[in-house]
């Protein structure tokens, strides 16, 4: 609650509507005890007289009346009748909405029934018949108001209650004998209200525009009596000539209903987690750079990344994510990158193409250099024309990375017409080709079918057929196979490795599994809170780690055959990565951590083949 | 897609019965005699006892609902006693007019709804962004009826520059460029609040899309930004507007009313306050029916246009 409002509070627009809609208030309060003019005596003789006259702040209308007394008398009235038939709408509503959710089964089923026959009309036009059955005046038009607006509740409360009706608090009142009535009222009741609250500061503004409007079509408050809707409506002869009449009255309506606009969504907001959070910001087309210190010289490798450093900066925090990782890769090479989850394996990934979501993320230092040529703060252009054509992604769980509204066919097509003036049939043509490359069988047919119909494994090899579609040098696969099953991963392991072979790409195969790094990479990096902490080739460093983290990784994969053994978990956690211990990030994991351990950077030590960053390694390098 | 149509079709029946029997106990709500609330209280007895049996006012109200819904389903709305002519002629002369106003309204909405809030979304917190949201908030507050008289003040009376009110000039005119000429304002003051509301949901649905996977897929695939956005953004954003274009109808369906008395437009919204205010019920009742029925077909294309959307829906 204290939460709630501190954000309230420091939502500034939030604040101005409650400073008017206060000020609003207490005016209206206030007009009984105001030295006003009587706002219904008439003075034909100064009909129209222009505001800002003297004794008469806003002037006088067309019967000679004050209108600055007539419009918060009208003000009053109206907010009134709104703040009533809210009043109205919310406790009938909400009355129904509770005995339907409460009881469920037949109740529900009509009552439910009879809300949405209500919810097809255009309420306005419900509202009309009701005024047409009952006559014109204020208060029928209150009734009418409030009535159509009861389904709203009904609705939204019994959305709520069924979901409480189900819980072990209601249980165990019914098992210790309440009746039904006091299960309501002292159990559901308390924790539906806040919501009605809710519900209720969110429509009131509608419910005095909707009574504003009525009376505006003469079918509402009737003279002498005016709201602000009447009074707009008789103003509108005049309002050619004598326009302050008109507009006096429509100002205050808006800045009513704008006040409680603002001051509904800022409850709104508030109470929203997502916005809370700030994670309803949408990724920029690259990831923002920010690039401080000195660019490392260009090598001769395909694909270099070299003392890359990917942050988040979220709100006040900075999480180093990758903290200076350097990784190359050359033809027909496959580097496997393994890590924890968090350790910024494919933070590090996205960060080649200027994936990384940002905001949040910013690189900050480093370069990527595709065969030379510096990508990091590329324009947006470069990195594009780079994109899938010579650098291509695979992605982990492919129902939430293909777009379901489109077939997979005219998702290939896309990212083969993306780079290439091909015509659509060409391009679908190829589609085919790359489907029957990933072994899919009738490939003919399934080019048509939507990402939903085709099972894991199919989806797995649409995504490695979109990332082949331009003959790209390198292919970047996130965890493409944590989402399969066994036989479907050796599947599309040897997919990948004989296309490695075939066409001489080179793959960056992101996992955290020591097994598939063994069927299909070359050359292996282990990476620990954004560093990389060892790296060699595969059956070195699998054989004889040398960083005591490696180890106890491995230690973690049972081995098929490999008799009885006591599998052993890494105790605690990975470190937060916007708070990073001074020394080895491993040190307070570490069985064998000393002193110096926690003391210094530790720099990685070895041959350029084979390094670890340990200053006592488990094997000599 | 014709059998899902048709299930729809189907489907609607219960709901266009359950619309009749609403109007129906709503107009038996009338405190007193409806043929004295009809004839005034000066009417003869003799006169009275007649009207009643020409309404069936005699019999019982099951029977009278029956009646009722049998004539109107031979196209019999009865006989607007004001006009003295049958419900059902005028209703649809009038409807004419309103769908006129409020289908230019709709597609007004639509379209520069969906266009500010993708436009809000993909440039947020930019200059943009906030101009289209200020800009909306005052739209979504300001009464489309107090918008209309202002703007004939400024455009008609101030600049000269459209016609008052009206649907066609007096003297000449009634082509299609005076039409348009008349309904640019009407229009515009109809569409605004709709605006808004669709251009808030749609800048909320884009960034809510924006951050899923497959939006990521489409840039590694080096799809131009400009395509992530007007094409798979979009189109999975249009999945959560589409039902709001179809509740924003309603609101434009029912805001025509005010904006038809604003600007004296010929539609079935001026009729309806004009029959109520003369207590000609029948064409009231009529009307109502005929324009809620509307809605309810309406909404029904909106639930096929979804399923032509998202192959997901089971059709």
């Amino acid at each position: 609650m204290n939460l709630f409002l501190k954000l309230l509070f420091r939502n500034r627009l939030a604040m101005i509507g409650a400073v008017v809609l206060a000020a609003i208030l207490i005016m209206v309060l206030l007009t009984p005890i105001l030295p006003l003019h009587d706002p219904d005596v008439t003075a034909t003789a100064d009909r129209f007289k222009r505001p800002f006259t003297e004794g008469h702040l806003l002037g006088k209308d067309h019967l000679g009346r004050d209108l600055l007394s007539r419009l918060l008398h009208g003000t009053r009235l109206s907010l009134a009748v709104g703040i009533a038939a809210a009043l109205i709408a919310a406790t009938i509503g909400s009355a129904i909405g509770i005995i339907a959710g409460y009881f469920g089964g037949r109740t529900d089923n009509i009552v439910m029934r009879i809300v949405d026959m209500l919810m097809a009309f255009p309420y306005i036009l419900l509202a009309l018949a009701i005024v047409a059955a009952l006559g014109p005046g204020l208060m029928n038009a209150l009734i009418a108001v409030a009535v159509v607006n009861v389904p709203f509740f009904a609705r939204n409360i019994r959305g709520i209650t069924v979901g409480l009706a189900g819980r072990e608090f209601i249980d165990a009142a019914r098992l210790a004998g309440m009746g039904h009535t006091r299960i309501i009222l002292t159990e559901l009741l308390p924790n539906v209200l806040p919501v009605i609250v809710i519900a209720m500061s969110t429509t009131v503004g509608w419910m005095i525009l909707e009574t504003a409007g009525l009376s505006f079509l003469g079918l509402g408050s009737q003279p002498p009596q005016a709201d602000l809707g009447s009074m707009l409506g008789e103003a509108r002869s005049a309002m050619i000539s004598h326009p302050h009449t008109s507009i006096v009255p429509g100002i205050m309506i808006f800045l009513i209903v704008m006040s409680i606009n603002l001051l509904g969504d800022g409850v709104r907001d508030a109470l929203d987690p997502r916005l809370r959070a700030g994670a309803l910001s949408r990724p920029l087309a690259t990831t923002l750079v920010q690039r401080q210190g000195d660019i490392p010289a260009a090598t001769d490798d395909l694909l270099a990344i070299q003392e890359l450093q990917t942050q988040f900066h979220v709100g006040n925090h900075i999480y180093r994510a990758v903290g200076g990782v350097s990784l190359a890769v050359k033809p027909g090479e496959c580097l496997g990158v393994i890590g924890e989850s968090g350790s910024g394996k494919s933070v590090t990934a996205l960060s080649v193409m200027g994936l990384v979501a940002s905001p949040p993320g910013v690189i900050t230092g480093g370069a990527v250099r595709f065969q030379g040529e510096d990508l990091i703060g590329a324009p947006y252009e470069t990195l594009r024309q780079k994109r899938g054509d010579r650098v291509a992604y695979i992605f982990q769980d492919p129902l939430s990375t293909l777009h379901p509204l489109y077939r997979i066919g005219q998702q290939l097509v896309e990212a083969i017409q993306s780079h290439h003036k091909v015509s659509k049939a060409e391009a679908r043509l190829c589609a085919i080709q790359l489907l029957k490359d990933v072994r899919i069988p009738n490939s003919e047919a399934w080019v048509d079918y939507y990402p939903h119909e085709l099972s894991g494994g199919m989806r797995q090899r649409v995504g490695i057929a979109m990332a082949l579609a331009n003959e790209p040098d390198v292919i970047i696969a996130d965890e493409p196979t944590t989402a399969l099953d066994v036989t479907v991963q050796a599947q599309i392991l040897s997919l990948l490795d004989d296309l490695r072979r075939d066409r001489g790409l080179a793959i960056i195969f992101i996992t955290h599994d020591f097994g598939v790094i063994g069927q299909i990479c070359d050359r292996v990096a282990v990476m620990y809170a954004g560093q990389i902490i060892e790296e060699g080739p595969t059956e070195v460093v699998l054989d004889a780690p040398a960083h005591p983290y490696t180890k106890r990784l491995i230690a973690c994969v049972p081995e098929l055959g490999g008799g009885r053994r006591e599998l052993t978990a890494i105790p605690g956690l990975p470190p937060v990565v916007d708070d990073l211990p001074e020394g080895c990030a491993f040190a307070p994991r570490c069985e064998k951590a000393l002193k110096s351990c926690r003391a210094g950077d530790v720099m990685l030590q070895g041959t350029e083949l084979r390094v670890a960053r340990c200053l006592y390694p488990e094997e000599a390098l | 897609m014709g059998g899902y149509i048709l299930k729809r079709l189907v489907s609607a029946i219960p709901v266009l019965l359950g619309i009749t029997i609403i109007v129906f106990l709503i107009m038996s709500l009338i405190p007193g005699d409806p043929a004295t609330a009809i004839l005034g209280s000066y009417a003869t007895p003799e006169n009275v006892e007649k009207l009643n049996q020409d309404l069936g006012l005699d019999k019982p109200m099951v029977q009278r609902y029956g009646i009722w819904l049998g004539n109107m389903l031979t196209g019999d709305f009865g006989r607007s006693y004001s006009l003295n002519r049958p419900v059902l002629d005028e209703i649809l002369e009038r409807f004419n007019a309103t769908l006129i106003l409020a289908g230019t309204s709709f597609v007004l909405c639509s379209v520069l709804g969906i266009l500010a809030g993708v436009i809000s979304a993909a440039r947020q917190y930019g200059l943009a962004d906030k101009a289209i949201t200020f800009v909306v908030l005052i739209g979504i507050s300001v009464p489309s009826f107090f918008l209309g008289m202002m703007m004939i003040l400024l455009f008609a009376v101030k600049l000269r520059w459209l016609p008052v009110s009206g649907m066609y000039a007096i003297y000449g005119g009634g082509d299609l460029p005076d039409l348009l000429n008349h309904l640019i304002m009407p229009a515009l003051a109809l569409a605004t609040v709709a605006t808004g509301v669709i251009a808030r949901l749609s800048r909320s649905a884009m960034l809510e899309v924006l951050r899923q996977d497959y939006i990521r897929t489409a840039r590694a695939k080096g799809v131009p930004e400009r395509r992530v956005i007007m094409g798979h953004a979009l189109r999975a954003a249009m999945v959560s507007i589409i039902p709001v274009l179809g509740i924003q109808a309603g609101f434009v369906l029912s805001g025509a009313i005010y904006i038809e008395i604003v600007f004296q437009w010929p539609g079935v919204g001026r009729m309806l306050v004009d029959a109520i205010l003369k207590r000609d019920l029948l064409l009231v009742q009529g009307g109502v029916v005929f324009v809620a029925a509307c809605y309810v077909l309406f909404n029904i294309a909106v639930d096929v246009a979804q399923s032509l959307l998202d192959p997901r829906i089971k059709t």
